[in-house]
């Protein structure tokens, strides 16, 4: 099991994490560009020195500056796996999976049996002789991840592992990981940026932004009461902040709206794009007390449907059917108004 | 379209053979006029010998010391941040560029009898470089180790230092991860660098003349061996050594493109 307490400043990021993961456990670290989830990984790892803070493995503490301990990358018990895999060029996939056990004392013969082993599990046993330039992506892939399981770390970080494959072979690939972490008795912590893969793979998930965590849970809890846009817009819902006062709702950045709950203080609202309808003329006043005008802003296809951002107070983003851009002119710009019942408004507190 | 799919073109074909005849034509007089007869006579007559045991030596010692101080020298350029860096890269690099002329004399005035380093150690152990054999690999070292420098500096600036993070990582030692990993991604420019400041050593001149001088058995090397031959009138001697230095040449560059290659 892990436990880590991570603060260190590098450039611009003031990073101060804190995270447990326990063995067997697979935890997601989502996060936007430069929010400072590799540099966790690379602090899990020992590349980079903590300021402050702790790791600690299984009872045993690999870092804590305030007490001048440190062990160096290479004793870790920890398998890292790069985005960009970082597979030796010069050797083949059997030599780079064999590297690991070889440098941690195993002997040449039993090394590269293991590592055979390891590329057979992963279903990249034919390319074992060939070098990494003359692999496709999928199989560098898992041939990185074969190098990274091979010495049967007690942490196992991923820095997204998926990230550099094409569509074609994600979907192949994520699947052989899922079942792969399934397995796996390690302590695992991945990074990505995209939400299906935390979904898919991680029993829990951790948000960071700005160098802090910013929220975690199971994938279905984040899902379902994002705490920053961010998650909100990798979800694809509308986040409001404001305050509330009953079934009031006064809005940050101005406007209210009324919600079908009581609540009280500050809250988040969330509001699913298919639950606001638009349209040129203003509504009828009965039928919706939550109606309000603004401009037309960007107008993005998402499957089927088409997602139309309405810039006013607040600026919201409503779903509408293909057919309904030609209905409401949309290409056309202009004014449209929102409106949103107050059934469709889920608050929570922030 | 693939290059070999190119059309003839006789402008540049017609340009390009010159140049190649350019190289090929003193390379054939020097085969055709060396005296074949007497080869092996003038070349083991014991000054050819000792020209060539002597270059043979002072080459490789020179590589030796490239190998000792300019490897660290180029890691220091390659991987360390500090000041004045761009400067020290282009002075250490300068003599490149320099006629070896002027560092021969540059070399006298630094380490020889009356100059900067040479007087203080002379008065203290008697000993001066001008004119030693050590002195002809100082001259030959000036000359040639920026270009092993510079070579290996490049190799090691383009190789992805993050693969030597991967390799720690896995639980390599710093020494493990050098041996198995920065080694072999560099061996390409270490072979090239050691091959070039190699052959430049072999065929070192201007600043071994002004440095070290020209004295047979001590400091004459083949090149200045065969200047010698050749102003005072003894051509076969000049040829045959010539032929040898050639020959050895060829034998190197052919050697180490098929190494490389291989890599």
């Amino acid at each position: 099991m892990l436990d880590a307490d991570i603060r260190l400043r590098l450039d611009r990021l003031n990073l101060d994490a804190v995270l447990s993961v326990q063995a067997g456990e697979v935890v997601a670290l989502l996060g936007p560009n430069g929010a400072g989830k590799s540099t966790v990984l690379r602090a899990l790892s020992g590349l980079l020195r903590l300021d402050g803070g702790k790791v600690e493995l299984d009872g045993t503490v690999l870092e804590e500056p305030a007490k001048h301990i440190r062990v160096a990358p290479e004793k870790r018990p920890v398998g890292l796996m790069f985005q960009e895999y970082l597979l030796f060029p010069h050797l083949s996939a059997v030599e780079n999976v064999a590297f690991g056990l070889r440098a941690r004392g195993v002997d040449r013969r039993a090394a590269r049996e293991r590592a055979a082993a390891a590329l057979e599990r992963l279903g990249v046993a034919k390319v074992s002789e060939a070098r990494p330039g003359n692999m496709s992506g999928g199989q560098q892939q898992r041939v990185a991840m074969a190098r990274a399981m091979v010495t049967e770390p007690k942490l196992l970080l991923l820095d997204e592992p998926l990230a550099a494959l094409d569509v074609s072979t994600k979907t192949d690939v994520r699947r052989q990981l899922r079942a792969t972490l399934r397995e796996s008795q390690a302590a695992n912590v991945m990074v990505t940026h995209d939400l299906l893969d935390a979904v898919a793979l991680a029993d829990r998930m951790f948000v960071i932004e700005d160098g802090g965590i910013a929220q975690s849970g199971t994938p279905a809890e984040v899902t379902a009461r994002p705490k920053s846009r961010y998650v909100a817009d990798l979800v694809g819902v509308n986040l409001l902040r404001g305050t509330a006062r009953g079934t009031a709702l006064e809005l940050d950045g101005g406007g209210r709206l009324v919600t079908g709950q009581e609540m009280s203080g500050q809250v988040l609202a969330l509001i699913a794009p298919h639950d606001v309808s638009v349209s040129r003329d203003r509504p009828d006043g009965e039928s919706s007390p939550n109606v309000w005008p603004g401009q037309i802003g960007a107008v993005d296809l998402m499957g089927d449907r088409v997602r139309v951002r309405v810039d006013g107070t607040p600026t919201i983003t409503a779903e509408v059917t293909p057919a309904a851009v030609d209905a409401l002119n949309l290409d056309a710009g202009g004014q449209l108004w929102a409106s949103a019942p107050p059934t469709s408004i889920h608050s929570y507190p922030p | 379209m693939s290059r070999s799919g190119q059309r003839f073109n006789p402008v540049i074909s017609g340009l390009a053979a010159i140049a190649a005849l350019f190289f090929i034509l003193p390379l054939t007089g020097l085969v055709i006029r060396a005296p074949w007869s007497s080869m092996t006579k003038t070349i083991t007559s014991s000054g050819s010998l000792d020209a060539l045991w002597l270059t043979l030596i002072a080459s490789l010692a020179t590589t030796a010391l490239a190998l000792i101080f300019g490897f660290p020298l180029a890691w220091l350029l390659a991987r360390v941040q500090f000041r004045g860096k761009a400067l020290v890269r282009g002075l250490t690099t300068l003599p490149m560029v320099l006629p070896p002329v002027v560092g021969g004399i540059a070399l006298l005035l630094a380490y020889g009898r009356r100059g900067l380093v040479g007087e203080p150690l002379y008065s203290a152990v008697g000993f001066s470089l001008p004119f030693t054999t050590p002195g002809v690999i100082v001259a030959e070292s000036f000359v040639a180790m920026p270009f092993f420098v510079i070579t290996l500096e490049s190799g090691l600036s383009s190789m992805n230092t993050r693969l030597e993070d991967a390799a720690r990582s896995l639980g390599a030692s710093r020494l493990t991860v050098f041996r198995r990993v920065t080694l072999p991604l560099i061996a390409p420019s270490l072979l090239a660098g050691t091959v070039l400041a190699w052959s430049r050593a072999v065929g070192e001149f201007g600043a071994t003349i002004t440095f070290a001088g020209n004295l047979p058995g001590v400091t004459q090397t083949a090149p200045l061996a065969i200047y010698i031959s050749q102003s005072s009138g003894k051509i076969d001697e000049a040829i045959a050594l010539s032929l040898v230095l050639v020959v050895v040449s060829l034998a190197v560059m052919i050697g180490t493109r098929n190494r490389s290659r291989s890599a």
